[in-house]
């Protein structure tokens, strides 16, 4: 991919709140450069309420509506509408949101937002827990990993957003990764030039609730993608799409085993030899599934 | 000009004069023909504002809010389960200093299910920071409504300020309704689009970082002040409105022999009528009985009314809002209001028309009775056939 020139105005200023290391920030600030200074924000209850900082000052520099933890995509709703009757059709609304926010609890005002067709850019920054808690399981914890309240691993599965969100048939769904900035300056650039519901799907690794040194945020990320845990794709106008290194991944032989990526993080800690071969199973099954989509739609000529 | 309207369709036909930007509101009963009238003004572009048709009230008071804090003329309304669905959000707009604009029908909780009156629901907003109206008739409905967005938009209250009106009995009865003409509207409520607290990318700003305790007190205190401007502006709203309309709403209650009577009954929404009727027939005995009635519940009129209550031997306050383990909302404010006022008029607490029940004149009188007997603190008046 070429390589992609970043505006070199920081829209996510110092001195915001967040842990070193946190992947949330280092998506924040390409998806701001990529939005640019003409972007309003909603960001439901979430570490982000908190990296946002305390009242006075503000570590975003573009309007921001704080909003409780269910309501992200309604408020967002409401926003656009009045912009748009207001006359602002030039602006950017966007929500930034949890998994929690997103999955679980804001999935409700989500679905009908995307069903109504508002013009959003929703990007769910998933560190795959309530982390603003203190490190929950959320609907999007991966199976098996340790959080404080599946202390001895998840027994459910990872819940597939992305996929929901393609089957309200909005016009696009992405996934983004901080370790690929230019797939995510693409694509939410992209986003931006489409109307209607955009979803972007971001992995957010996080130190504290993956247990892990902060350094490695980056190595992980990139790793989620090298092992194929973390499918970077998007679906435009229903048309499926592998993006960035994962368009090379859908032969196994390609693909790092999964446990390079789970042994860094002490979440995965706990884990049998033969839970890894499960998971390294439910990579494998999801990338056949990749696989029989990508067959499908060469078929039928798409 | 005068049209046959429902409570509810008066509502409507406030709104549509107060030419909202965004409208967002799910259905319940018996809110929805409000909704449903609003959605016909849209569509026959007799209204130029969008609707949002949210999936749930908890989106509907969202979606307000975020319209409202980008700069739009915003209105919902709903009832009971939706109006407690849509709770968190509620005291979000409150919170944002947001001047949202909700009609509420009151309807009592289940279970067991009921779609009838009672005003449980709307008490759940006491203390949210909501300026609160209740109306009694559908003139009122619409007079209130319109002054709902004079007083939320003042730049010494910006509030959320809501109307709230008794199911079927105010929201589906037909009454004649004069209506305001549009240029006499506009030319009373605030001009659009020049309120300060608005999000803009020209000025980026947050709204609702997290606050340190020193500066969340503040915040807050900054909304009391509000609350409490909100009395003289509600005031000064009314007096406009009577010098417009014709009909005056300078003081916050509605008085029936209020000054001039031993024992005053104090009421809140459709009841009263009956009330009035029990009052005209008890004074013709000879009895010394007036009734107050509250039409600014939030903030409350705690300086008239302990001043009515200190020529006052005794007061029956009628509450329609089952309430337990604790005296009502609204008996609570009434003697507070005589305490700060240094007076102690003899109370009797009448929870009545709970879930619908009929209040007739004959439920007064009988109340007035008891009182008389001797009767004092909280009773529930079971009525009905
Ligand atoms: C209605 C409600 N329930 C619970 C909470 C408490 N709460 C605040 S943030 C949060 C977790 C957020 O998790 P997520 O959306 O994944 O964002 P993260 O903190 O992980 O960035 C929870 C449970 C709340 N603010 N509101
Ligand atoms: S807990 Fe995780 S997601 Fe939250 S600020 Fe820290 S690193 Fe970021
Ligand atoms: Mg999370």
């Amino acid at each position: 991919m070429a390589h992609r020139v970043f505006p070199k105005e920081e829209l996510l200023l110092k001195g915001h709140a967040a842990c070193p290391g946190c992947g949330a920030t280092v998506l924040l600030r390409h998806v701001l450069k990529a939005l640019g200074p003409k972007t309003y924000m909603v960001i439901p209850a979430s570490c982000s309420s908190v990296i946002a900082g305390p009242y006075p000052k503000t570590a975003f520099s573009v309007p921001l509506l704080h909003i409780a933890f269910a309501a992200s995509a309604a408020a967002a709703s409401g926003m656009v509408e009045a912009l748009e009757k207001l006359g602002r059709r030039d602006v950017n609304v966007v929500v930034w949101a949890g998994d929690g926010g997103t999955v679980d609890i804001g999935l409700q005002a989500l679905s009908g937002a995307a069903e109504r067709g508002h013009n959003i850019i929703y990007i769910c920054y998933d560190n795959e827990a309530y982390m603003n808690t203190g490190i929950q399981k959320s609907g999007s914890t991966p199976p098996k990993a340790w959080t404080t309240t599946t202390p001895t691993g998840n027994p459910g599965f990872k819940k597939d957003l992305p996929s929901i969100m393609a089957a309200h048939r909005i016009p696009y769904v992405a996934t983004l990764n901080p370790a690929y900035p230019n797939d995510i300056l693409y694509k939410v650039r992209k986003a931006a030039s489409i109307r209607g519901l955009k979803y972007l799907h971001a992995l957010s690794p996080c130190p504290p609730g993956w247990r892990y040194d902060s350094r490695l945020t980056v190595k992980i990320a990139r790793l989620a993608v090298e092992t194929g845990v973390w499918v970077l794709y998007e679906v435009d106008h229903g048309v499926f799409r592998l993006t960035g290194p994962s368009k090379h991944l859908v032969d196994k032989s390609r693909r790092k085993p999964v446990v390079e990526y789970l042994k860094l993080q002490g979440r995965f800690r706990h884990l049998s030899e033969e839970d890894v071969e499960e998971i390294q199973r439910m990579v494998d099954e999801n990338w056949e599934r990749i696989s029989e989509i990508l067959k499908d739609q060469e078929k039928r000529g798409v | 000009m005068k049209k046959v309207l429902t409570g509810n369709y008066a509502a409507a036909y406030a709104v549509r004069a107060a030419e909202p930007d965004v409208i967002s509101a799910y259905p319940i009963t018996p809110q929805t023909p409000i909704i449903e009238k609003l959605s016909e003004f849209v569509d026959s572009g007799e209204l130029d504002a969008r609707f949002v048709r949210v999936e749930s009230e908890h989106s509907a008071m969202a979606a307000v809010i975020g319209a409202s804090s980008v700069g739009a003329r915003t209105y919902t309304a709903t009832s009971s389960q939706g109006l407690f669905y849509m709770y968190e959000v509620c005291w979000w707009a409150a919170g944002a200093r947001l001047p949202i604009v909700m009609g509420v029908v009151t309807r009592a909780l289940g279970p067991p299910w009921s779609i009838w009156s009672e005003h449980t629901d709307f008490y759940a907003m006491r203390d949210s920071g909501w300026v609160m109206y209740f109306a009694d008739s559908a003139q009122e409905v619409y007079d209130l409504t319109l002054q709902a967005y004079m007083v939320a938009e003042h730049p010494d209250v910006l509030l959320p300020t809501m109307v709230g009106w008794d199911a079927f009995e105010v929201s589906h009865t037909y009454e004649p309704v004069e209506l305001v003409p549009l240029d006499r509207v506009r030319r009373l409520l605030p001009e659009k689009g020049v309120r300060e607290n608005v999000l803009r990318d020209e000025e980026p700003a947050s709204l609702g970082n997290l606050a340190y305790p020193d500066d969340y007190i503040k915040i807050r205190y900054g909304l009391r002040r509000a609350m409490e401007a909100a009395r003289r502006v509600a005031r000064d709203a009314g007096a406009k409105f009577g010098e417009a309309a014709g009909r005056d709403y300078s003081s916050p209650l509605e008085c029936v022999h209020c000054g001039d009577s031993d024992v005053l009954f104090v009421t809140m929404g459709s009841i009263t009528g009956e009330g009035v009727e029990a009052v005209r027939r008890l004074r013709e005995k000879g009895e010394s009985v007036g009734l107050a009635r509250i039409r600014l519940y939030r903030p409350f009129p705690y300086e008239d009314v302990g001043e009515l209550l200190e020529s006052a031997k005794g007061v029956i306050v009628v509450n329609r809002a089952s309430r337990f383990g604790g005296y009502a909302a609204l008996s609570a404010d009434v003697m507070a209001a005589a305490a700060a006022r240094g007076v102690a008029p003899g109370m009797l607490e009448v929870v009545a028309g709970v879930g619908g029940v009929d209040v007739r004149m004959e439920d007064f009188i009988g109340m007035y009775e008891r009182f008389r007997a001797g009767a004092r603190g909280s009773m529930w008046w079971i009525g009905g056939r």
